[in-house]
């Protein structure tokens, strides 16, 4: 027996009798034909998309259907599904599921819904649907309990994965699921838990992964293998659209081991949504080190397109700066409240200042790698990604193959960033396979990832703000620069401000004559998704420049912040939603309070503050920070966040101190610059991330927790924290930082 | 009939059998286990743990080990694995991530530790935090901050205030 639930228009909760008995329930697309994980189902099984399993010893599987970047979804997705289960979380074993896909008309149907790492909306998205999948599954469990003893199943309650009858007599989800997979599920979805009753959600969980990283037992995609593979490692183009003038590949292809040398030439006419590849040589080898060996003895000659050989980062920022001190119109008026030059009239003190922010690289602890089997009527990969569907795509238009004929794992990722969700290395492995027929694993170096990114563009922003008498903030007009790193991806010109500036971003809404404008930069060096952004390097100039005008006024920044945000209440967002004042307030309350906020003028150490709001969360930082004659020391780092309900007290933790020293990091010391059309940095030791030593000992994480539903919290605490920490070195330094990197800048002007 | 005719095999030219010549090589122990390298002397052993003998758990870094993520004990000191050719390493004890618990299953406390603390983000570098945290951990039982300070991992997650609480509380746990 099997059933289905229509939870929307074309998905389905499923239920089906597993092998041994079990029970299997998942959300599908429809009632057949969903291509489903061995590991899940069994050997025999019936056909639908699966999220939990529990097997007649009790033992439940569950499915994590995000890709885990180190955003903590492998835990979280499965304690909502639990949580509604009444699972006992000790007897549950998570697994990784790959692509969902199946064909409808030749074109592909997305069997698990969403897919997605790194956007922040894997904890919504599973907060809308993945509930009703625990649910459903308790729901077969106690009705075959109820029939079986007689009794009314809402006589029955179930608690950590044992149904217990109103005379305390206790029977484990175990002994129950036979029964319960024959029974059908009923037709609409079913109730949820009460909140109150909740005992995984909101309580703490360690990472599900935890054993097997500390044993080094856990596979990421690039130590996946076919003994049939052949290794790949690539040199790319050092321009960004430059082509090869000669290659030798003689001498790579006497070393023992190296079996052939592939130029890969970019395609015309990439689609839109998908990534261009660069121009590159490849050498396909028996093993890892015979292909490197032959890669060193390419012959290689790569000449510059007219576009990319004159490319300097320095000449762009200092285009872009003089850009921002004319009139000219700007490339997109982002929004444009009141009236700016009316309020000039009422000016009792006009403030100004220039930011300017570096390029940045995504510097991914795992290297881009795609392991790839091509047969005649099939695709095999297995990719570290943060957005399988859109790897498929890649995969979909290289091969020709049927939308279910690709089968795509995502095993734990290490680290992504924004950067595997362009997937130009899933191109290129799959082109690999077809030039030498055999599987493919490939594998770029870090230095090549380094050289070769989608990098966040370097910024400027110019502020002007203009206070009144009783010193509120009457007016503000910020210009940004920056290359969008939407160009040449199918967006239209009058859009490519949304990845680099927020409609809805501080102080928008607060000032009532306030305008934004930007201006968009032109550029060969490609560019994409970087975590956090447009909210990290605007959080940095505008929250500096509050700073400033603090410092301006002669008064405590918090009083300068509290009166800008003003009363507790909502105000309206553009394009929807609400800007919810009293919650971020809230946050600067927890984190001023922690920190000790009231001495600020008086420690003998700098303090600084910040705050943002991202889609509905609220953050807030406060730093203290001591210099030690040139050495910069983060004495203390508070943090305190409001993503509504909190799946994983530990989880979300963890994601709070792990934004915030990545932003910190991001802030200190690294930058891309490029001179003649080519990345400079050639390596880690080019492109620093933080040592130990320079970042703080600990990061105070304070949970604002409430009712309300759970928002994505994977980059909520990297835009405020590297402006808190700027503006305490200003109170310990009495230096400004306008520019980053700011150890770079800081040493400078001290 | 004789075996080999009924498999389909040439009939052995002699009653001999002529064993294999031994193979010269380099010989080194791997988490306990003894090998032979007979491949490129000049192969790194990261390339040895991870293509020969699919020992994955010790990851890719810079070219120069540069992340730490590459981080195995030689000798009970940290050394990355991408820096040390096979031919430095005849009769050499080599210890991985995958070798760090006992053979019983007990976790080494620096990762339980880990556990415990939930120092992990993405979890790629955190095999080189326990190599090179228990490297420490060897040398100086109770490190200072100064001491963790001078590790050379690095780490995109930001996992390193964790990772810090985690060498704190094995060096507790080891007193």
């Amino acid at each position: 027996m099997s059933g289905v639930i229509g939870l929307s228009r074309r998905r389905f909760l499923q239920v089906l009798a597993g092998t041994a008995g079990a029970l299997v329930v998942g959300i599908g697309e429809s009632y057949a034909d969903v291509p489903i994980p061995p590991a899940m189902l069994g050997d025999d099984f019936g056909e639908l998309g699966p999220y939990v399993r529990i097997d007649r010893d009790g033992n439940v599987l569950i499915g994590a259907r995000d890709p885990d970047t180190g955003t903590g979804t492998a835990t979280a997705l499965p304690r909502i599904i639990a949580e509604e289960l009444d699972a006992d979380w000790t007897r549950v074993s998570v697994i990784p599921l790959g692509l969902g896909v199946q064909a409808r008309d030749g074109k592909p149907v997305w069997t698990y819904g969403h897919q997605r790492s790194g956007t922040g909306d894997s904890i919504p998205a599973a907060w809308a649907d993945l509930r009703q999948a625990g649910a459903l599954a308790r729901w077969l469990i106690t009705q075959a309990a109820a029939r079986r003893l007689g009794v009314a199943a809402d006589r029955l309650r179930c608690e950590a994965g044992v149904v217990i009858t109103p005379d305390g007599r206790r029977f484990p989800y175990g002994s129950l699921v036979e029964a319960a997979s024959k029974i059908d599920p009923p037709n609409a979805p079913l109730p949820l838990k009460a909140p109150q009753r909740y005992t995984l959600v909101g309580r703490p969980a360690g990472d599900v992964d935890a054993r097997r990283i500390v044993t080094g037992q856990t596979r990421y995609a690039i130590d996946a293998h076919y003994a049939d593979a052949l290794v790949a490692v690539l040199t790319q183009c050092p321009w960004a659209d430059g082509s090869l003038a000669s290659i030798e590949t003689a001498p790579a292809l006497a070393i023992k081991g190296v079996v052939k040398v592939v130029p890969i030439r970019p395609e015309a006419d990439v689609p839109p949504g998908q990534t261009a590849i660069a121009p590159a040589v490849a050498v396909l080898a028996e093993n890892t080190w015979a292909a490197l060996r032959g890669l060193a003895e390419l012959k290689l000659e790569w000449k510059p397109a007219a576009n990319s050989a004159a490319e300097d980062s320095g000449k762009i920022e200092a285009q872009a700066i003089a850009l921002l001190d004319t009139d000219s119109a700007p490339t997109t008026r982002v929004r444009d409240d009141g009236d700016l030059a009316a309020a000039g009239r009422k000016a009792a003190r006009r403030i100004e200042a220039t930011y300017v922010q570096p390029w940045l690289a995504h510097a991914t602890p795992e290297p881009m790698n795609c392991l790839v089997r091509l047969d005649k009527d099939q695709a095999t990969l297995v990719v570290p990604t943060q957005a399988p569907q859109q790897a498929w795509a890649v995969v979909q238009r290289l091969t020709g193959l049927a939308p279910e004929k690709i089968a795509i794992e995502v095993p734990r990722v290490g680290g992504g960033y924004g950067r595997r969700l362009d997937h130009d290395y899933v191109a290129e492995a799959v082109m690999l396979a077809k030039a030498v027929d055999k599987p493919v694993r490939l594998m770029w170096t870090h230095e090549q990832g380094l050289a070769h990114d989608f990098y966040r563009s370097g910024t400027v922003h110019k502020i002007k703000a203009i206070v009144g008498r009783k010193r509120q903030i009457i007016a503000w007009d910020q210009r940004m620069a920056s290359a969008s790193a939407l160009t040449g991806r199918g967006v239209a010109a009058d859009r490519l401000w949304s990845s680099e500036v927020g409609a809805n971003q501080l102080p928008a809404g607060l000032v009532a004559n306030y305008r934004s404008d930007w201006y968009g930069l032109a550029s060969a060096m490609p560019r994409g998704p970087f975590r956090g952004e447009p909210h990290v390097s605007n959080a940095f100039a505008v929250e500096s420049f509050i700073d400033e005008i603090a410092h301006t006024l002669r008064e405590d920044p918090l009083t300068t912040r509290l009166r800008l945000l003003g009363e507790a209440r909502q105000i309206p967002l553009a394009g929807g939603g609400m800007l919810d004042i009293g919650r971020l307030l809230n946050v600067l309350k927890l984190v001023t309070d922690r920190i000790e906020w009231k001495n600020w003028l008086h420690n003998v150490n700098g303090m600084g503050l910040a705050c943002w709001h991202i889609d509905g969360a609220y953050v807030a930082h406060a730093v203290e920070a001591a210099m030690h004659g040139d050495k910069l020391e983060i004495v203390r780092v508070a943090c305190a966040v409001d993503v509504g309900r909190v799946i994983n007290p530990l989880g979300l933790g963890g994601q709070v101190a792990g934004a915030t020293l990545d932003a910190l990091s991001n802030a200190l010391n690294p930058a891309i610059t490029f001179k003649d059309g080519q990345v400079q940095q050639q390596g880690f030791k080019d492109y620093p991330l933080a040592s130990m030593a320079q970042l703080p000992n600990d990061v105070e994480v304070i949970l604002a927790p409430n009712d309300r539903a759970p928002t994505g919290a994977s980059f909520l605490a990297m835009p405020s924290a590297a402006p808190a920490l700027a503006n305490a070195v200003f109170r310990a330094s009495a230096v400004r930082v306008r520019r980053l990197p700011l150890m770079k800048e800081l040493l400078r002007l001290l | 009939m004789p075996l080999a005719q009924a498999q389909g095999l040439p009939p052995a030219t002699t009653g001999d059998i002529t064993p294999e010549p031994v193979r010269e090589g380099i010989d080194l122990t791997i988490n306990g286990e003894r090998f032979r390298h007979t491949g490129d002397p000049l192969m790194p052993l990261l390339w040895y743990l991870r293509d020969v003998l699919r020992l994955t758990g010790t990851k890719v870094g810079g070219a120069h080990g540069e992340g730490g993520y590459d981080l195995v004990l030689v000798g009970g000191k940290a050394v990355s694995a991408i820096k040390r050719p096979m031919a430095e390493l005849a009769g050499a004890r080599v210890v991985t991530v995958e070798g760090l618990a006992s053979a019983d299953g007990s976790l080494h406390p620096l990762q339980q530790a880990f556990i415990d603390e939930d120092a992990i983000g993405c979890g790629y570098c955190t095999a080189g935090w326990l190599i090179a945290g228990i490297d420490l951990l060897t040398r100086k039982p109770k490190p200072s901050d100064d001491d963790i300070d001078k590790l050379p991992n690095r780490c995109r997650c930001g996992c390193q205030t964790r990772v810090r609480r985690a060498i704190k509380r094995a060096a507790g746990a080891s007193a």
